[in-house]
């Protein structure tokens, strides 16, 4: 292949893990609400457009960037608050099909409110001015915001580490992912934590999209196409495995972006292909528990 | 930001009634007695819902423009006009299915709309085999070949061959000779390389390569690096809409402006407006109508201040403006005739020369394609008159039927 | 689940319910038969005829054995392009291009659920989403035979031989008629697996699948046998949508079609006979009356959806069913 050299290789794999990024923010999120709610949330997609609107909304009444980037996981992970609270949690105990369906639906009212709201027809989201522009990183020039991606989410996945490391919060969650009825048996009030991991998986989704937003602009549907591949990370890495959500992450965005190489047309269908190959070697995808099932 | 379309040009009151008796499932029958003579209706199935909701209410709009025209000129010896505008959800299966109800339920005598090849594709199957005419007011290469096409096709909207060639007879002059492609992986997409390797043939045009991406991908930045690396003097972006949108957004991001021009054959109105100036800026593209011609072209002043004066001063927007064109030459034709009989439509549509909005325009005889002019244009970045005026015409390339494909090449015999 | 079936089993259903289950396939024939006639639009009643068999097939697998899968579309649209491509490139009489479609859908249907059965739960959906993505990539790929992107055109058929008449097939009232008469016999067909030995094989499954394989059924081939099943149906339902529009998009692929047969089967109640049709018929009905007044449409769809998650688990049709019951 003519042109192929060490360096684009090198460009090719920084974009994929700046892709993968995104990835493992969206499947942290599905994986901790999954992990300890036993449920698939089908509305991910959603929160993670609301988050980029949200914060569209608060940049243009003279907010800035960096004050968005706290305040909207707030406001949206209350609203993740909310709906666990109201529409989620009468449906526990119906089986695992229930709520997916549920959070399906809402997907469709989300992303109708905001059509109604902000319009069909979506907005441009400047690049902070700070962060605008590419860096010479060795083997070529990088755009510095995708830099500032990888450098947020790693601080995002540091500081979930050491919640749910050193914190007695963080204790129950682990505890309750591996085993939720122990949890409850020893006394812990479970619905109050799931409540809360809700909120935090859908926080993490709207901050995964405020920092997509500058990439691509926000359209209403700019959740649909991410959630399937955030699916494949997840599944892949393992449903409620957050290290196999990282590792899954990483290495769909470089799948992507190695394939963009050779076959670039292939680059949406091979994710899918990884997936189908990683779960028919290894049902339960790299990390996830092994009997895992409805 | 929303906009709100008069709805009662929109409602068939009969669909709704019936519509709400379905759900009761009584059984009633509806014949509502319509006295006298009945309106001709032109069925506009388009995707109000969608990611190009907005260019279909734009060409609802237009096209709305060209029916009050007919109605109020005394329309054919007292018989008005009515449009019948249908939401087709950019899915071929809706718009297909939305076609056969405007042909069997509302007795729609022609068809106008689509946006989208495989949309177009799907209602001229459809129009075809129950002999109703139908103008496509989108760009597709495929609906002028001899397998789609029928007597009752016409094709009021530009080709991805035409488009394509006017642009890189333009660009391929003035800013270079070594063209790389980024191509969306679609029909579309390939017909307008198709359209580019033609128009660069005849100038020493050398094509670096040509990177597909698959349609609605949202992250360009795997492959931009590669292009980058080819050093082009033209990078051509073949997509549309969303997709135009990002590409060029991240384009700019990774600095390919300093050293490339950015080329695309269609830059839509309402993209330009939705994505910023940022994006678009330097680019330059091809398109069907801007408004902003009115000072040269007087058809397009009298369009655009019709177009004013129904819609709250709103200027129309390329897409929107062949909403209107498409719909008043069918409804031209049967003044002409002087009649709704479709054969005889059909042969007032093939004779017919117009200048609607845009120049001169005729159907060639074997394809039924508009032969018309295309815009190359370029965003302004200063002396922006108002809102609407974002893009300035710097060429303007004049209709002339050997830009389009041959009859031959499309299979048809002469 | 099994708690709310075991307490299920101790009530009586009524009188009338157990004669309509005894005559359910005529029932619903006669339902209809006499649907079009309520129906000022034709094409949206075809278009329920054909959805609703496509969530009838997919409810085989998912009401009835309890595999939620998320990759129907691939058997629709192998179904449906198979009749198309047999028809259009090989010039084949509809019958045999219907016969054609049919036995794709149970074709793939037998490749994708060789592999994915060995995975259970959220898995299972997964893999059948990702595998029904790699269909559709191929078949999009294939640009010769299944047109790509612009879908396959010219899937013409004008007039119907049935036993010496000549039925116009343009004719709306004539078209839905002759895809009624193949969804009734596909209804029958679906009665007699579920009446029989297998039928309660299947069911036995869903409910405890370690005591069914105990009892010494080979819980794995009934799982592929369903899915093969189902995939007939669907493939009939898709070669029927092609003949229908005389098209076929390549959106008939796409994972969203999987979700409406999901989201149909949800509606209209999943495990009982007709609940998919009911389905069908009001998800359809909705998107296309709420569409007229509004562009909004999918926010009251997904209200609806909602309020039948949280309120009508057993879907509008199974709750009338269980209002039935003693």
């Amino acid at each position: 292949m003519a042109g192929l050299t060490l360096d684009l290789i090198g460009l090719q794999l920084f974009a994929g893990v700046a892709l993968g990024a995104v990835y493992v923010l969206l499947a942290i999120g599905l994986s901790l609400i999954f992990g300890m709610l036993t449920v698939v949330n089908f509305a991910h997609g959603a929160f993670y457009m609301l988050g980029a609107y949200v914060g569209l909304w608060l940049m243009a009444h003279g907010g800035n960037f960096w004050l968005c980037l706290v305040l909207v996981p707030l406001v949206v992970g209350g609203i993740g608050l909310a709906v666990e609270r109201v529409l989620i949690r009468p449906l526990y105990g119906r089986g695992i099909d229930y709520p997916l369906l549920l959070t399906f639906g809402l997907s469709y009212i989300i992303v109708e409110l905001v059509r109604i709201t902000f319009g069909k027809a979506g907005f441009p989201f400047d690049t902070p001015e700070v962060l605008q522009g590419a860096v010479d990183i060795g083997v070529g020039f990088f755009p510095l915001y995708r830099l500032f991606v990888i450098a947020a989410t790693a601080v995002i996945l540091f500081g979930l580490w050491l919640f749910l490391e050193r914190t007695s919060f963080g204790l129950i969650i682990r505890a309750g992912a591996r085993d939720p009825l122990i949890v409850r048996v020893l006394g812990v009030n479970v619905s109050k934590v799931w409540l809360i991991v809700f909120g935090m998986g859908t926080a993490i989704a709207a901050f995964a999209g405020l920092l997509a937003a500058p990439l691509q602009g926000v359209i209403p549907e700019m959740g649909g196409t991410i959630l399937a591949e955030a699916f494949v990370v997840t599944v892949v890495g393992g449903m409620g495995s957050l290290l196999g959500a990282v590792l899954a992450g990483i290495l769909v965005g470089v799948v992507v972006s190695m394939t963009s190489l050779f076959a670039p047309e292939m680059a949406k269908v091979a994710i899918f292909a990884l997936m189908a190959l990683v779960l028919l070697i290894r049902p339960q995808g790299f990390f996830g528990r092994a009997g895992l099932m409805s | 930001m929303t906009s709100k379309t008069p709805r009662s040009t929109t409602l068939n009151r009969r669909s709704l009634i019936a519509g709400g008796a379905a759900i009761a499932a009584a059984p009633f029958s509806f014949h509502t007695a319509r006295a006298q003579e009945p309106t001709i209706k032109i069925g506009f199935p388009v995707p109000l819902t969608g990611p190009y909701g907005a260019e279909a209410q734009d060409q609802v709009r237009a096209a709305e423009v060209a029916i009050a025209e007919f109605n109020a000129g005394g329309g054919l010896g007292g018989r008005k006009a009515e449009l019948l505008v249908r939401d087709d959800k950019l899915n071929p299966g809706e718009a297909a299915t939305r076609a056969l109800e405007l042909i069997e339920n509302d007795k729609a005598n022609f068809i106008v709309g689509s946006l989208s090849a495989a949309v177009q594709l799907a209602i001229n199957n459809v129009t075809k085999q129950r002999g109703v005419i139908f103008n496509s007011i989108s760009q597709s290469d495929a609906i002028n070949e001899v397998a789609d096409f029928s007597k009752y096709t016409f094709h009021e909207a530009l080709t991805p061959h035409l488009t394509a060639g006017a642009v890189g007879r333009y660009a391929f002059s003035k800013f270079g000779k070594k063209v790389a492609f980024l191509t969306a992986d679609y029909a579309y997409g390939h017909e307008m390389v198709r359209g580019f390797q033609e128009a660069g043939k005849g100038m020493g045009v050398e094509v670096l390569g040509d990177i597909r991406h698959p349609i609605g991908a949202t992250d360009f930045s795997t492959l931009l690096p590669r292009l980058q690396s080819m050093k082009p003097d033209i990078l051509v972006i073949n997509n549309f809409g969303r997709d135009q949108q990002i590409a060029l957004k991240q384009a700019t991001d990774f600095g390919l402006k300093k050293t490339t021009k950015i080329v695309v054959p269609i830059m839509l109105f309402t993209g330009r407006q939705s994505a910023g100036l940022a994006a678009f800026d330097g680019v330059v593209g091809g398109t069907s109508y801007y408004w902003g011609i009115e000072d040269q072209l007087p058809s397009a002043k009298s369009f655009n201040d019709q177009f004013r004066k129904m819609h709250g001063g709103r200027v129309p927007s390329d897409y929107g403006a062949m909403g209107y064109a498409g719909v008043r030459t069918v409804l031209q034709a049967v003044k002409n005739a002087g009649t709704v009989d479709t054969d005889k439509v059909i042969t007032a549509l093939e004779g017919l020369k117009y200048d609607y909005y845009k120049g001169p325009q005729y159907f060639r005889k074997c394809d039924h394609q508009s032969v018309q002019s295309v815009m190359i244009i370029e965003c302004k970045t200063k002396d922006m008159r108002n809102e609407a005026d974002v893009f300035q015409v710097v060429a303007n390339e004049a209709p002339n039927e050997a830009n389009l494909r041959s009859c031959e090449a499309l299979g048809h015999k002469a | 689940m099994a708690t709310d079936l075991a307490f299920e089993a101790t009530r009586q259903p009524s009188p009338l319910l157990l004669w309509a289950t005894r005559h359910r396939v005529a029932l619903a024939s006669l339902f209809l038969l006499l649907f079009p006639l309520v129906m000022p639009f034709k094409a949206l009643a075809v278009m329920i005829l054909i959805y609703g068999l496509y969530a009838l097939g997919f409810n085989l697998l998912f009401g009835y054995l309890g595999l939620l899968s998320f990759g129907h579309s691939a058997l629709f649209g192998a179904g449906a392009y198979l009749c198309g491509i047999a028809i259009v490139h090989f010039g084949w009489p509809w019958y045999l291009a219907i016969g054609l479609g049919l036995l794709a859908g149970m074709v793939v249907a037998l490749v994708i659920g060789a592999l994915a059965i060995r995975t259970r739960g959220i898995y299972f959906a997964m893999v059948t989403m990702a595998l029904s993505q790699c269909v559709y990539y191929l078949f999009y790929q294939a640009v010769d035979l299944t047109g790509g992107e612009n879908g396959l055109r010219g899937v013409n058929l004008k007039t119907v031989n049935l036993l010496g008449f000549e039925v116009d097939f343009l004719n709306p009232l004539s078209r839905y008629y002759i895809i009624c008469g193949f969804v009734i016999a596909a209804l029958w067909v679906l009665s007699r697996i579920l009446a029989s030995p297998f039928g309660a094989v299947i069911e036995a499954v869903r409910e405890n699948e370690a005591r069914a394989r105990a009892s010494g059924y080979d819980v794995m081939l009934v799982r592929l046998l369903t899915f093969v099943l189902s995939g007939a149906f669907c493939g009939l339902a898709g070669a029927l949508l092609a003949l229908h529009l005389s098209t076929v998009p390549i959106e008939t692929m796409h994972y969203e079609t999987s979700g409406l047969a999901v989201m149909m089967c949800l509606l209209g109640g999943m495990g009982t006979f007709f609940g998919p049709f009911i389905g069908a018929a009001i998800f359809l009905l909705l998107e296309n009356l709420v569409s007229v007044w509004t562009s909004h449409w999918q926010l009251f769809v997904g209200l609806a959806f909602m309020v039948c998650v949280l309120f009508f688990p057993r879907g509008i049709w199974g709750t009338l069913m269980e209002r039935m019951k003693a």
